[in-house]
């Protein structure tokens, strides 16, 4: 009972903060609502019983990615005027991606109606009192391994690229030597001078 | 708890509900307590180190100055810029408020005295934690005002920076323990060297649970990491614009975070409920105490901290979460999860 009352509350919520993402006027308020988008997704994972997954998309969507995404929207100093000027020009190319989205919808229901995929994994579920956490690691450190790597190296690839396109070596930077500032002592920088009246300074 | 209304003959459900509406106010109640007197704490340890007697007219030895506060506030009008996002103004300190309430569902108070036990305990208090942020730079830029923005994009830069170096400690805490969750998490540490309790007393984790002392300073944006309410350059930060409760709300907010962080650092390095040494007659005296007395010593390091180091500046601590604890603290991941490999699960 009070699942079906979690479902339902935690779906249409999920549905309403899709819609105003889309119809928010201001973009920072787009961001809000797609974060509380985010949240109910992780509440109906935990329905589902994944857990773990749950808290990894609030650590890491809600926690990571949409601060970053706040953070440069907030930045942005936007004209609504012309915001709205380019619309006609881009609307023949929203269409496409519309009809796209639609087409894989149907393609998927089309596929659900065919039957489940029968994967080898499957075969054999993880017992009920098996933490969420374990059961994943079983298995992507067995049998998916190679594919985990994968996924590894392609980040990894993909964050030196980023750094490799956004580094400049520049010239003429006088770089923070931390340590040398840590060692540095009055004794190296400070001299007492016993100054007889009248006569200069050597220094 | 809920077997007790079970046994009254109230259905399982309505009893359910009913024992977790009454843990969360047995929790979140003495936390507002808490926080009041840890306010007045704070200001003491702060006046005693400055040498002056601090709050000492309101009730005896100032005690109720706090209330007092809380009541000048709660009489105060609410100001709302007129420039301001008014919904969200209004939702930032509600968020903030509830986010450091939210995190103490799974903090164990003694051996089985925790309001959710949940396998994922851990990483629960780090996504709550990864939302105190919003609260923040919503508040900065609803506030439509330059010094909040400036306080929020600096709240928003440091709290991202840190998350990352405690993510990196707490996956070490959570190698040893062999567990996500908080009370196993206290259970393994027993024992150490046979008469100790507390992972602290790890040589592997003890630098770890020194650089979590000061990633949640940085993470609760108390001294000397407050720059996000550095007064000689931003005014009061992106509470600027805040007054009456909204502003209140920050505060007490505020302080639950780190009464949080002060109870975190106990449970996961000084073994939370446990004594400290693993002597029978000492087991007599409630864990519940003993976990009090370990987040009152945190705070008092915390004051300390706050009463006697300068405030950093914004590239110090940058620098000393990216360069420095983030590379150390993937180190300590390798050796432990190295160590662990070749001793309890080697051969």
């Amino acid at each position: 009972m009070i699942q079906v009352f979690a479902f339902y509350l935690f779906a249409t919520l999920m549905i309403a903060a899709g819609a105003l993402t889309i119809f928010a006027r201001n973009p920072v308020h787009s961001v809000l609502w797609l974060i509380v988008a985010f949240f109910n997704a992780a509440g109906l994972m935990v329905l589902v019983g994944a857990e773990f997954i749950a808290m990894l998309l609030v650590i890491v969507y809600v926690g990571a990615v949409a601060v970053l995404f706040l953070f440069v929207v907030m930045m942005l100093n936007i004209d609504f005027a012309e915001l709205r000027a380019g619309f006609v020009s881009y609307l023949p190319f929203g269409v496409l991606i519309a009809l796209g989205l639609l087409a894989e919808i149907l393609l998927g229901l089309g596929v659900w109606k065919a039957g489940p995929l029968q994967l080898s994994q499957r075969a054999a579920p993880t017992p009920a009192d098996v933490p969420n956490i374990k059961a994943i690691g079983q298995v992507l450190y067995t049998d998916y391994i190679f594919l985990f790597e994968a996924a590894g190296i392609i980040l990894l690839v993909a964050m030196i690229g980023a750094i490799v396109l956004t580094h400049r070596a520049r010239s003429g930077v006088r770089a923070q030597n931390i340590d040398k500032q840590n060692r540095r002592r009055p004794q190296d920088a400070v001299v007492n001078v016993n100054q007889p009246v009248g006569q200069g300074v050597e220094l | 708890m809920t077997a007790f209304f079970q046994s009254y003959g109230i259905p399982f459900e309505a009893a359910w509900l009913l024992s977790t509406v009454i843990g969360i106010l047995l929790i979140a109640l003495p936390l507002m307590l808490a926080v009041a007197m840890i306010i007045y704490a704070d200001r003491k340890i702060w006046a005693a180190m400055a040498l002056r007697r601090g709050p000492n007219v309101v009730g005896p030895f100032g005690l109720l100055q706090s209330f007092a506060d809380g009541l000048k506030v709660f009489l105060q009008e609410t100001i709302i810029p007129s420039a301001a996002n008014k919904g969200l103004f209004l939702i930032a300190p509600i968020i903030t408020f509830t986010v450091a309430l939210l995190a103490w569902a799974v903090v164990p108070f003694d051996v089985g005295v925790v309001l959710a036990d949940i396998n994922v305990g851990l990483l629960y208090i780090l996504a709550i934690s990864s939302l105190g942020v919003y609260g923040i730079v919503i508040a900065g830029w609803a506030s439509n005002s330059k010094y909040p923005f400036f306080s929020a994009m600096r709240a928003s830069a440091q709290m991202i920076s840190y998350e990352v170096s405690i993510g990196f400690i707490l996956i070490c805490v959570v190698l040893w323990a062999g567990s996500f969750n908080l009370s196993q998490i206290v259970e393994s540490q027993k024992g150490y060297y046979g008469f100790l309790n507390g992972n602290g007393f790890n040589p592997l984790l003890f630098p770890m649970a020194v650089m979590f002392l000061i990633s949640a300073m940085a993470e609760t944006a108390r001294a000397p990491f407050d720059l996000t309410e550095a007064e000689s350059e931003l005014v009061a930060g992106y509470q600027t614009e805040y007054s009456s409760m909204a502003f209140a709300l920050y505060w007490l907010g505020e302080y639950a975070n780190v009464i949080l962080m002060c109870a975190l650092n106990a449970i996961l390095f000084w073994g939370g409920y446990l004594p400290p040494v693993d002597w029978a007659p000492l087991y007599m005296v409630p864990g519940i105490i003993w976990l009090f007395a370990k987040i009152l010593f945190f705070f008092f390091v915390f004051s300390w901290v706050k009463a006697t180091v300068p405030r950093y500046r914004y590239d110090q601590l940058m620098r000393l979460g990216w360069k420095v604890f983030l590379p150390t603290s993937l180190l300590f991941v390798f050796l432990v999860s190295g160590f662990l490999m070749l001793t309890r699960y080697g051969g």
